[in-house]
């Protein structure tokens, strides 16, 4: 399990600080023991995924389509969220990093710093999803302004009940669900509705897993949350979905309801955002790993769609493609 | 010279065992050294009165905050609810396998009731979210999903035996003679228990008490997957909560680069969970020896 094993990675990490003492004593004894993983030490048929949990449900299914007709190949998704998945890119511990915001400046410095170089592609588009229990029968939409009132850092045990945001709402507990602050999704939503980056209170049931999310807010009547749209497409049985009112009035004063429509032509605005997969260029020159990403800009428009997400137009497809051959053109002209 | 061999492997085993112990003795101390190093690293950079007597927890996020006790507030609700399951059930069990139950049914109820201390404790942790708490909100309807009840409860069933186990230990360890002077003197077999062996074996039974206690607040799993993921200061059982060791989990989930303010804290409040529960099992062992020295 991935907490598990980040757990035990970081206490080996930390046992130096305090372990040189141990290591006189029974040095030799732990040789054998050591199942820390270094980085670089990638076995060729495996290809290592990390990042984004709003892109893994793509990524998921890519994959599994990609080991049935390559079963020999071993292709492992992880979900550190999208700040988590650039710290391993950029560290060389993984192949590819799966990004539901672009790269930050301060990853692009990680990377360069470390000499890992990476091409971009963006994969499929995606509208963040605001979300409520389906027994909430108040509200139907909200604005910004109304978004931003619940979520920013002032509101902080502050704002805690349904009406303090609407006097016409329940005087009831506001259950506020969202991803943690390793999420790409937490830093889009905070920058467009808050605006800025990771700015937002503290005080709401944050997870990297967006199932919990979706649990949450499907078992509490109270519960308002966020996630990206395929994990509301999934459970959309049990979740009532909010229309999003931009308050911009060339857009017509009407709230917006996350759809494929929508969120491709970018009425939903401005919760529609596009998603990306960074592959490094060094492993791109792997046949496998270059396999799995000509797979993927291929065949990815149905399982993007099958998974609830918007599919690029099919030339985009063909510019990523291209993308990754020049990529890998100007990677063997400077090694 | 066949001695001698003998003699040489026998050194050699010997060292071999005392390396062993030495081990595990170096990894308590490594662990306690990383424990207290981070933490005081941590403290260099949060004055100790914040982080103990603060009520707002907040390291991840923008505006920081770094008062532990909506975590120890988290941990202890949920504790004292597994406890309020545990200890009278427990005790019942106890009584009733020690004193009433025939040993048939002693030997067969004794081990079926271990089983539960060997259920994985991820699988209570779902037990509780995807069916204690869709039961319990039946009967309370504004129940929120996560919440401190469910996972109390079910902890309370998890650390069952532990209580019942200890406390029967405990009950039967009275001298017989302690009974057979209680019915001399006309008591009655509730009298006779109730008055005699039970205030009789009480070291025994609150040792067991303080031990499924510092088990509750250790546990990880059962909290993580069913209490939620928000830190809040409240004694009210339906509402999402957090405990330390949720807590911890949540870090080590996303990925908080080492060295930082953020990733100290899960030291911090590591060390302070350690203390927590070393210092119950303290209790515990003292007890235990008091009750140890009346009887033998």
């Amino acid at each position: 399990m991935v907490p598990m094993e980040t757990l035990i990675r970081r206490f080996q990490n930390s046992i130096l600080l305090g372990g040189t003492v141990f290591v006189l004593v029974v040095g030799a004894a732990i040789m054998g023991c050591g199942g820390r993983s270094t980085p670089g030490d990638v076995t060729s048929q495996l290809i290592k995924i990390d990042g984004s949990s709003t892109v893994y449900p793509v990524t998921e299914a890519v994959t599994e389509e990609f080991m049935k007709i390559n079963p020999n190949m071993q292709v492992t998704v992880g979900i550190s969220g999208t700040g988590g998945g650039f710290n391993k890119f950029c560290n060389g511990e993984t192949n590819i990093s799966n990004a539901s915001r672009p790269i930050k400046q301060v990853e692009v410095e990680a990377c360069a710093e470390a000499g890992i170089r990476y091409v971009e592609l963006s994969i499929a588009y995606d509208g963040v999803s605001v979300v409520v229990n389906p027994k909430n029968d108040w509200i139907d939409s909200l604005t910004v302004t109304e978004l931003q009132r619940m979520w920013k850092p002032d509101a902080q045990g502050k704002i805690l009940r349904w009406n303090q945001i609407n006097t016409d709402w329940p005087d009831r507990e506001l259950h506020l669900f969202g991803p943690g602050a390793a999420s790409g999704t937490f830093d889009y939503f905070t920058e467009v509705i808050v605006g800025f980056g990771g700015a937002s209170r503290g005080d709401f049931t944050s997870s990297e897993d967006d199932n919990v999310l979706v649990q949450g807010v499907t078992r509490d009547e109270l519960a308002l949350g966020f996630f990206g749209y395929a994990y509301y497409e999934e459970n959309r049985e049990d979740l009532k979905v909010i229309a999003i009112d931009n308050e911009i009035s060339e857009d017509g004063d009407v709230p917006i309801i996350p759809s494929p429509e929508t969120i491709r032509d970018g009425t939903y605005h401005p919760l529609s955002r596009p998603l990306f997969m960074y592959v490094s260029l060094e492993d791109l020159s792997r046949s496998e790993v270059a396999a799995f990403v000509d797979f993927f800009l291929t065949n990815g428009v149905d399982l993007v769609r099958d998974v609830g997400y918007v599919p690029l137009p099919d030339s985009e497809y063909r510019l990523m493609k291209q993308r990754v051959t020049s990529g890998l053109q100007d990677s063997q002209l400077q090694p | 010279m066949k001695r001698l061999t003998r003699r040489t492997a026998e050194n050699a085993l010997e060292g071999f065992l005392c390396l062993c112990t030495i081990f595990s003795v170096f990894v308590t101390i490594g662990i306690i050294l990383v424990l207290v190093f981070e933490t005081f690293e941590f403290l260099r950079e949060v004055p100790i009165t914040d982080f103990l007597f603060g009520t707002v927890w907040t390291p991840l996020f923008f505006n920081k905050q770094f008062g532990v006790l909506p975590l120890v507030a988290g941990t202890v609700l949920v504790s004292v609810i597994a406890m309020l399951v545990a200890l009278p059930a427990g005790l019942i069990i106890a009584i009733y396998l020690s004193e009433y139950a025939p040993p048939k049914i002693r030997r067969l109820v004794k081990p079926i009731l271990e089983i539960l201390a060997g259920v994985p404790t991820v699988v209570y942790g779902y037990f509780a979210l995807l069916f204690v708490t869709p039961l319990l909100q039946h009967v309370f309807p504004t129940l929120a999903g996560f919440n401190a009840l469910s996972p109390g409860l079910v902890m309370g069933i998890m650390i069952l035996p532990m209580v019942s186990s200890l406390s029967e230990d405990a009950l039967h360890s009275v001298p017989k003679s302690l009974r057979e002077g209680a019915y001399a003197l006309g008591a009655t077999k509730v009298q006779a228990t109730m008055q005699v062996v039970v205030p009789a074996a009480v070291s025994g039974i609150s040792a067991a008490g303080i031990l499924a206690m510092s088990r509750a607040i250790g546990e990880t799993m059962i909290v993580t997957i069913a209490a939620g993921q928000q830190p809040r200061l409240t004694a009210n059982p339906m509402v999402p909560i957090e405990t330390m060791t949720g807590y911890i989990v949540q870090v080590s989930l996303g990925d908080t680069p080492t060295g930082t303010i953020e990733y100290r804290t899960i030291y911090a409040v590591g060390t302070l969970l350690f203390v927590g529960t070393f210092v119950l099992n303290l209790i515990s062992n003292w007890l235990r020896e008091r009750f140890r020295e009346r009887y033998e």
